[in-house]
């Protein structure tokens, strides 16, 4: 066989897989989206847009990525330069900092519950304190903040650590020398932290931040098992018109948007944290 | 968090022991902020269904299994259980038989059409792709492999296959062409050198990556309440339980749910890092 | 038998031309050097030889056989890298072994030949070791007895030894040419560093941006450059030149003194000559000194003969220092001439 065309062989299986089951139900979300009865229309997006709850679950849904993603970025890049200057005991710190990396958003949402639920260990906890003498229950129509709260906590709980462990690898690429050069030439330890590892950590960044945005937008299960219907977000709104209202193309509609968001913030942030040319490691 | 951060770095000499202790505590707390919410949730799953449900509770385990024996005798229970492996290891299976040798044609080949095919691995990775499922239930449906363990792994597995992709290539590109070339002269074909050389340094990378894979099948919520009807995985049915089940079978659930993801995380911890390492750039 | 003739092979790299219509053919047993700066094209010409490369034209034929369209594993080969390329994960019997199981020869041959070149390259006590355990000239060694092992018709070898120290390298340079000699196969070895060319090759073909410019002994070489590249690149310090002016009768005149040179030759020539071929004596190059730099066993002068610079080295005795004057006598015989339009000696 011609050598030339081994690496065509070799890509064809993922090429066929993505075509079958990435790029065709994507055309058939778009077509059922813009598709009605009478043909083609905007009438589906019409009718999710219009609807009373689309604007409070987007707010919800945009206001909590605002809120956690900078958080976990902040404490992302706190845990990776403490790690980074950490000698014995690396490695078990590391393996903590990393578990929630294998916690689905369902079992984060259902680790949360057990502390906020009625009969959960905050209420325990404010109960053995005095602060309170019945449990109070949070996780309801009362307390919305509480529940923000909650969700908050769950989120930057859970997934602080995927932005940890890029954030780790790519300060492991930045080659020390840098750092001795700026020691010498009398550099404070923050000064270092802004001008080198911050800026040579932007391709790891860019990675995270949009790897994360794009997972906040489509947060789901742990809204789910702390707030139920009392927090809607985009995705379980989604989730609502396929399996509660049945209505399909009110569900394409809305899977179009959340796309179309996670698409304008993908351009945002690889723009704003572009690589000049040639500025690589 | 950030404040603390910016104290330990900039702390002169003569309060360095104060700056010391600062960060250890910071460490301290980090490592109990992960730790402590997965201990709540061992406490609930080792009670009894009543002391889950009592007020206020205990903060030591009573190592009763009643609630994990209440849980394997709800009925589907174990069936969804058994779904969830059974998805999560088709996914393992299909997502590096379709990606490794697409990770091995971009670290060995230069090709026409490569940064094409990049792009598209890296699209997939940006796409909220669980919105795809609504989509394809409908094909499903129509082609047979609705509501089956096989048709759920199937978008998983374009779930995985970006990160299959991207980390076979950083693990491929770890091994130097030569060793390869050094096989050929020594008699072995292409096929020969990769099953006697390649293959034997890659296996444990591979291994860590089919884990990967493993767990994102594992964790995912939405495509498969989306898929799944009658063959439930564990993570649907608890989703779909949610409203009614009560509490220690949500906390027994979730800390099923999460028993794995512990022991993977165990395992591929080596190779986490250099796995993001390469793949971010 | 193994001659290889390597017949117009060409090798292009998108529009960057590699190497251009190179005709070479090495005999039977003989050691090769394809000796070139990074980027002359010498390790493309050793992998297209290997079959790691495929030539975009040409043919290449091992032992009366064209070998071209086969695989690396058909050709009869057995190459060195320089990474060593020694196998991670197998112990270094079995790196040896490697290629002998790929022949699906029986146990006992494999150990008996493991043993023997283990033996021959002094590494019998490590065959138990994985790579891991080794140092880098451990490993060299390891990854020459895997070649030898193969009892090959040909070795190829590409700057096996430009990752070790400077001591190590002339001690595997001498064990390696002794190994050699007696395995009588043909050997193929490319490397930047002339002085392990001079004293491994039985000839050397110096290559210079995808060419072979001169293939000759290594004494026909240092001393008969066929071109003025090659004059410039043998030799530490290189060949001095400078400008010559025809006179009548093949007589040439060279910043004011006179040569006997070439006759048959157009308007100017180009004089050149070794800098350990030139004395200083009361009649000669006028040369203002620059530069001493003493070497130990001599002195390396550099002065400024009429404007070119010029290097020789003198007996370490005498006594010059820098904006000396000296009058520097070249020995006659040595003397070479190029023509500037060509590039080639005349003579």
């Amino acid at each position: 066989m011609n050598p030339r065309f081994l690496p065509y062989l070799l890509i064809l299986p993922v090429t066929l897989f993505l075509c079958l089951f990435f790029l065709y139900p994507f055309l058939l979300v778009a077509k059922q989206a813009f598709s009605t009865a009478s043909g083609l229309s905007l009438e589906n997006f019409r009718e999710v847009t219009g609807y009373w709850k689309f604007p409070i679950s987007m707010k919800n849904t945009l206001l909590l990525a605002a809120i956690v993603v900078p958080i976990q970025l902040a404490l992302a890049l706190l845990m990776a330069t403490m790690v980074n200057r950490m000698q014995k005991g690396r490695d078990l710190i590391l393996y903590i900092w990393t578990i929630p990396l294998g916690i689905s958003d369902l079992a984060a949402g259902i680790i949360w519950l057990a502390i906020f639920e009625q009969s959960g260990f905050l209420n325990s906890m404010m109960n053995g304190l005095g602060v309170v003498d019945r449990p109070v229950n949070f996780l309801s129509y009362q307390h919305p903040m509480i529940v923000f709260v909650a969700i908050m906590l769950a989120e930057i709980w859970r997934a602080t650590a995927i932005m940890l462990v890029i954030l780790v690898a790519g300060i492991g690429l930045i080659p020390k020398e840098y750092y001795e050069a700026a020691e010498v030439f009398g550099a404070s330890p923050w000064k270092r932290f802004l001008r080198i590892t911050l800026p040579m950590l932007r391709p790891s960044l860019q990675t995270a931040l949009v790897l994360r945005v794009i997972l906040a937008f489509e947060i789901f299960a742990v809204v789910q098992a702390l707030g139920g219907t009392l927090f809607p977000v985009l995705m379980g709104e989604t989730y609502a018109y396929q399996f509660e209202l049945l209505n399909g193309g009110a569900a394409a509609a809305m899977a179009l948007i959340i796309l179309g968001i996670s698409i304008a913030f993908t351009l945002i942030i690889m723009r704003a944290l572009r690589v000049p040319k040639g500025a690589t490691i | 968090m950030t404040a603390s951060a910016t104290d330990i770095i900039e702390t002169p000499a003569d309060t360095r022991k104060s700056g010391q202790f600062l960060y250890k505590a910071s460490v301290v707390f980090l490592c109990a902020w992960v730790i402590v919410p997965l201990y709540f949730l061992l406490i609930n799953t080792l009670s009894s269904p009543e002391a889950v449900n009592a007020f206020p509770k205990s903060f030591i385990p009573e190592f009763d299994l009643g609630s994990l024996a209440f849980f394997a005798n709800f009925a589907g229970i174990l069936t969804a259980l058994k779904n969830s492996v059974l998805v999560a290891a088709l996914t393992m299976v299909m997502s590096i038989a379709i990606g490794a040798p697409a990770g091995y044609a971009l670290s060995r080949f230069e090709f026409p059409g490569k940064g094409l095919f990049r792009l598209l691995i890296l699209l997939t990775r940006a796409f909220p792709l669980p919105l795809l499922a609504l989509p394809l239930a409908v094909m499903f449906i129509r082609t047979g492999p609705d509501d089956t363990a096989f048709g759920l792994a199937l978008v998983h597995t374009t779930l995985a296959i970006p990160f299959a992709v991207l980390i076979t290539f950083s693990l491929f590109s770890g091994i130097p062409i030569e060793l390869e070339e050094a096989a050929w002269t020594l008699g072995c074909t292409r096929f020969t050198a990769f099953t006697k050389v390649v293959f034997p340094l890659i296996l444990p990378g591979i291994t860590a990556s089919a884990i990967f894979a493993f767990v994102i099948s594992w964790n995912e919520v939405f495509a498969a309440a989306v898929l799944t009807i009658e063959n439930r995985t564990l993570t649907a049915f608890l989703l779909q339980n949610l409203d009614t089940s009560p509490l220690h079978l949500k906390f027994a659930g979730g800390f099923i749910l999460i028993v794995p993801a512990l022991i993977f995380i165990f395992a591929v911890r080596k190779y986490l890092f250099a796995m993001w390492g390469i793949a971010n750039r | 038998m193994a001659e290889i003739q390597i017949k117009n092979v060409a090798k292009r790299f998108g529009s960057y031309q590699a190497l251009h219509d190179i005709n070479l053919t090495i005999a039977d047993q003989e050691f090769m050097v394809l000796l070139g700066a990074s980027g002359c094209g010498k390790s493309t010409l050793l992998r297209i030889i290997a079959g790691l490369e495929t030539a975009t034209t040409g043919e290449v034929w091992i032992g009366g056989r064209r070998v071209d369209h086969l695989s690396p594993k058909d050709r009869g080969i057995a190459m060195v890298f320089q990474n060593y390329a020694v196998f991670p994960h197998l112990t270094v019997f079995e790196n040896i072994g490697f290629g002998l199981r790929m022949q699906k020869l029986p146990d006992a041959e494999v150990r008996r030949r493991v043993e023997r070149t283990a033996g021959l390259m002094h590494i019998d006590q490590l065959l138990k070791r994985y790579s891991g355990e080794l140092s880098g000239g451990q490993r060299q060694r390891v990854a020459v007895a895997r070649a030898l092992a193969m009892e090959p018709d040909v070795i190829l070898m590409d700057e096996p030894l430009s990752n070790l120290d400077a001591l190590l390298r002339l001690e595997m340079r001498a064990e390696l040419k002794g190994v050699l000699a007696e395995s009588n196969t043909t050997a193929i070895y490319v490397t930047h560093d002339q002085v392990e060319a001079m004293s491994l090759a039985d000839r050397i073909s110096v290559m210079h941006e995808g060419r072979i410019v001169q293939a000759a002994t290594p004494v026909e070489v240092y001393r008969n450059p066929a071109e003025r590249f090659v004059a410039g690149f043998i030799g530490n310090p290189p060949m001095n030149f400078l400008p010559a002016n025809r006179l009548e009768g093949g007589r040439w005149q060279v910043a004011g003194q006179t040569y006997n040179g070439p006759a048959t030759a157009n308007g100017a020539v180009e004089f050149a000559i070794r800098p350990e071929d030139i004395t200083p004596s009361d009649s000669g190059l006028p040369a203002k000194v620059r530069l001493v730099e003493p070497l130990g066993a001599h002195l390396l002068v550099t002065c400024d003969v009429d404007g070119s610079m010029f290097r020789a080295i003198l007996e370490s005795d005498l006594n010059v220092k820098a904006g000396d004057m000296l009058a520097l006598a070249p020995q006659t015989d040595r003397i070479r001439w190029f023509d500037p339009q060509t590039s080639l000696a005349v003579a």
